[in-house]
């Protein structure tokens, strides 16, 4: 194995140029599939372990959402399946808010961080800036493992006694700390604070490999700014995590402190289940910060990937150059900074200094500026373009009519005189899920059908790609679309019965709506599983080496490349990722030298 | 039975489905996959548009059935409120515009540049005027909008008038207390550790301090004067909680050890508000708005906001919780006299831990009294 990777720099694979990497050392079934350490392998485990868990996730909101739609009915079926959590088929509120909190944990960090980070970095980076494979293969080895392990602990702690976390995602302490306050704060967030622990080590793992990999192996004449947007986002994200990432684990390692080794970090005067607890002094608002500086950014982590991979996919189905490459790379710079800026936009209702939350209100306005120019600039970039909708470019443009729709209402909660109205409503939940759930989900649903191709060497079924594009975008807007009015009426999120109150009574047959709707929704998206495991196998085969006609690098591997990706040199660049449509020609292939009558740009 | 007949159903229609796709799969390879390619691709163009003119009038639609049902804009029951709802109406217009113009364009464009064998596609790698105009814009724009929202911001977050009534709320799993400061107009001091429900002490108040001895307590209801600006302060005994009132537009966060305040001046009476709404069961509710347990759905107090005539009658007729405490425990004592001549090993006993409770309180007092000031 060691010879396929040694590579340094650019030129220095070149020793070994014509040899027949693949063939040269036996691959073992667990050497290839289990314990890989081929980038490529470690990209589709990492998605079939983000799949499985997407479907855990989404089955977890489909349970939740009965309730919410049918609080009167009950359901003997999920007596039959959770016994003690559902009596009498309907669900405890203990078993409720551990939905919610798994559902939120889960498809945050283990779906749209791991899931989709894990995927396309590790697909992409070495593929598209040319590269045998990662700086440290082992080091990601480690990386999907530990998401593994982690995977395994937050599994393990759905099977507990007394429960999972059931805190909401951000487990908040007092409540997170005090076993006495909830049950949920039992066993169940110890192994969630494990499980986390473990994750932010995958994160960091996986993150330096990919910043010194982007930095470090580009192949020769791959400058910076001749790397596809891509590659640029996926920079930045990883970014993001190395540097947000440890403050979490330190606030979590805090809590840890709090909850077995009695001191006070996050707790003070506290009277709980009719007992006085000695701690004084702490505040739980520290942890909101130390919570916060990573969470924020968090959703950058999140989105950012997908809009690389959208601003990749809308280029080469318009087949036109996307429009202001420097601005996108600018907006994605100005999104990474501001991103650690504006944390405390979360925590306008905490009680905090009227001065410094003016400052946040700033600072988190301005992060509406790059977003816009992403968003004008997508759009001129199908403008005057010959567009095809293959299913990856329907996900791409909707993930931007998306993005567009979540984006504006961050401009409702960035701005703390109205987020002290819509602040915990419905609305939050209606703008984040449409900003960082469904346009991230479109933004990997476009990548994976625009690289399945490129992961198996064949095609999913096209037809199923529709259905799955046309019933999800309706759907999603049918859900969180009406959820924003519910905000508006002040109705709060994480209430499971609203037959008490006078004031947010009004929905019911609306909620019963949104819960028909995710349940047909989620049955669409298992469908999309089906169709992936399903082309794996039996999809049509690929039978070109460049079936969308794209410029960069990954298209001029094999079909089926080897652990190494190309046969023999590694290609050199000699251009931007983005000559489509130049001089009369369909597309220019980024390893094609600039003829000399070539216009410039 | 049914549940079994759903799944087989679903099942079905899943069967059939992959089977139409797979077919047409085949179909498309016999008939040329290029030609399919051009046809789905034309389908595809034709739905898009299809997909913005249904959804800009569903948009219209649910802003239509749903506007009636939310709390109009504009009927906010506080003057903080009344803020609050205008710069939402600021950004919901700001926002719409650019939502409209930027949807419309986005799907139309997908439309009208569907792919076409006659089309040579326009090479527009970057242009500086473009790029600079659509930073600038959006830049002016959002100053206007921070703009208004921080000046709103610091009228509703800056200090309470000094004529504003206060009340103490307090936040516990699953409930919210109340605490006005009586004739003095001052609040006792309170100590956490001396919280002591079975005695009627659910606040921990020190009773050694005499401003407590008139400080009024109630708990799930809270009553407020029209026209008076009220300044809330806020604190919770165990997890966070907050203080949502929705109708007022307002919000603030209970943190166990650090209070935080609130103010706001209510602008009608319960009464007006049954009027306007019609509804006559109407209540101001006060709803906690971060998630506290398993209970967090029923943590419900109500609001009474009436005129300064029917506020004083209520608050003449509230006993503070320091008589109700002296009252329990006179004739408490006489009760544990006649336990003892009745059963004279128990009660001795009982009377010492009594004893050891006290001495405990007033040590805890002692040690608080210290350590804070």
């Amino acid at each position: 194995m060691s010879d396929t990777l040694h590579i340094q720099h650019g030129v220095a694979s070149h020793g070994h140029s014509g040899e027949p990497h693949v063939h040269h050392h036996k691959e073992t079934f667990i050497s290839k599939y289990i314990f890989s350490m081929d980038h490529k392998m470690i990209a589709k485990q990492f998605l079939v372990t983000g799949i499985i868990w997407a479907i855990i996730g989404g089955l977890f909101s489909v349970l939740f959402r009965l309730q919410l739609g049918f609080p009167d009915q009950s359901f003997p079926i999920l007596e039959t399946f959770f016994g003690r959590w559902a009596e009498g088929g309907k669900i405890k509120p203990e078993f409720y808010y551990a939905l919610t909190t798994m559902h939120g944990t889960v498809l945050i960090f283990f779906v749209l961080t791991a899931g989709l980070s894990g995927t396309f970095a590790n697909l992409l980076i070495p593929l598209q800036v040319g590269a045998r494979d990662m700086a440290s293969p082992f080091m990601n080895m480690l990386s999907y493992w530990m998401f593994f392990a982690a995977s395994i602990v937050m599994l393990s702690s759905l099977f507990t006694q007394t429960g999972p976390a059931a805190g909401g995602w951000t487990v908040y302490p007092p409540l997170s700390a005090l076993g006495l306050a909830s049950q949920g704060s039992k066993s169940g967030m110890d192994l969630w604070i494990i499980a986390m622990t473990l994750f932010v080590a995958s994160q960091l793992l996986g993150g330096l490999n990919y910043i010194s990999t982007i930095l470090n192996m580009r192949t020769k004449g791959m400058s910076m700014t001749r790397l596809p947007l891509t590659i640029w986002a996926l920079l930045f994200t990883a970014i993001l995590g190395v540097l947000s990432f440890p403050v979490l684990l330190s606030g979590l390692v805090l809590l840890m402190f709090d909850r077995h080794l009695g001191t006070s970090f996050y707790l003070s005067d506290i009277f709980v289940a009719g007992q006085a607890l000695p701690n004084e002094g702490g505040s739980a608002i520290l942890y909101q910060h130390l919570f916060w500086f990573l969470g924020h950014p968090e959703v950058y982590i999140i989105i950012m990937p997908t809009m690389g991979l959208a601003s990749e996919i809308l280029a080469i189905n318009s087949r036109k150059p996307i429009f202001g490459y420097m601005a996108m790379i600018a907006s994605l710079m100005a999104i990474c900074v501001l991103a650690f800026l504006v944390w405390a936009h979360h925590m306008f209702v905490t009680g905090m200094n009227p001065f410094l939350g003016s400052v946040f209100v700033l600072l988190t306005l301005l992060i509406a500026i790059p977003s816009a120019i992403k968003v004008f600039n997508w759009i001129t970039t199908i403008w005057r373009g010959n567009i095809r909708f293959t299913p990856g470019m329907l996900f791409a443009i909707g993930f931007v009519s998306i993005f567009i729709s979540g984006g504006l209402t961050g401009i409702f909660l960035g701005n703390s005189t109205i987020d002290i109205h819509l602040h915990d409503t419905m609305f939050v939940i209606a703008h984040f899920h449409i900003v960082m759930g469904v346009s991230a989900f479109f933004g990997m649903f476009a990548g994976i059908y625009h690289w399945f191709p490129k992961m198996f060497g064949r095609y999913m079924n096209n037809t199923l790609g529709y259905i799955h594009f046309w019933v999800t975008i309706v759907c999603a807007y049918l859900i969180f679309w009406p959820m924003h009015y519910q905000g508006f009426a002040g109705m709060p999120r994480r209430y499971l019965d609203k037959s008490s109150w006078v004031s947010f009574g009004q929905f019911h047959s609306l909620d019963a709506m949104i819960t028909v709707v995710t349940i047909i929704v989620f049955a669409v998206q298992l469908m999309f599983v089906f169709n992936y495991f399903y082309s794996m196998y039996k999809g049509r085969r690929v039978r070109t080496q460049n079936p969308w006609e794209a410029t960069t690098l990954e298209w001029t591997t094999p079909i089926h490349p080897g652990h190494g990706n190309w046969d023999g040199e590694i290609p050199e660049v000699h251009r931007w990722a983005y000559d489509y449509g130049k001089d009369g020609r369909d597309f220019i292939p980024q390893t094609e030298p600039v003829g000399e009558n070539e216009s410039s740009h | 039975m049914q549940n079994f007949l759903i799944f087989a159903i679903l099942i079905l229609g899943f069967i059939i489905t992959f089977q139409i796709a797979r077919a047409s799969e085949f179909v498309s390879v016999i008939r040329g996959e290029e030609k399919t390619r051009k046809q789905t691709n034309k389908i595809n163009a034709a739905l898009l548009l299809v997909f913005l003119i249904v959804g800009l009038f569903g948009v219209y639609w649910a802003h239509h059935t749903l506007g009636d049902k939310i709390l109009k804009l504009g009927s906010s029951a506080s003057d903080h409120g009344i803020l609050v709802d205008r710069m939402l109406k600021y950004t919901i217009i700001t926002t719409g515009l650019v939502f409209f113009g930027t949807q419309i364009l986005l799907f139309w464009y997908s439309f009208k540049y569907q792919e076409s064998d006659k089309r040579t596609v326009y090479y527009f790698p970057h242009n500086n005027k473009l790029e600079l105009l659509w930073t600038v814009v959006p830049a002016i724009v959002l100053t206007i909008l921070i703009g208004f929202g921080i000046v709103y911001w610091y009228r509703i977050t800056g200090a309470a008038p000094e004529n504003a009534m206060q009340i103490e709320v307090t936040g516990s799993q699953f409930k919210w207390e109340f605490r006005y400061p009586g004739k003095d107009g001052v609040f006792g001091k309170k100590y956490y550790k001396n919280i002591d429900e079975a005695h009627d002490n659910p606040l921990g108040q020190i009773w050694e301090d005499a401003a407590n001895h008139d400080d009024v307590y109630v708990s799930g209801q809270m009553h407020l004067v029209v026209g008076k600006p009220v300044k809330l302060i806020i604190g919770a005994k165990d997890v966070i909680h907050s203080v949502g009132l929705p109708h007022f537009r307002l919000k603030m966060d209970a943190v166990p050890g650090t209070p935080t305040t609130l103010w706001f001046t209510p602008i009608k009476t319960t009464k007006d508000m049954i009027k306007e709404t019609g509804n006559s069961k109407f209540v101001y509710e006060l709803a906690c708005d971060q998630m506290c347990g398993a209970g967090h759905t029923g943590m419900r107090g109500e609001i009474i906001v009436e005129t300064q005539e029917e506020f004083d009658q209520w608050m003449a007729s509230q006993k503070p919780k320091y008589a109700q405490m002296k009252e329990a425990a006179a004739p408490a004592a006489p009760a544990a006299g006649a336990a003892a001549s009745t059963d004279s090993t128990a009660a001795p006993a009982a009377k010492d831990s009594v004893k050891a409770a006290t001495v405990d309180t007033a040590a805890a007092v002692k040690k608080d009294s210290a350590g804070k000031k």
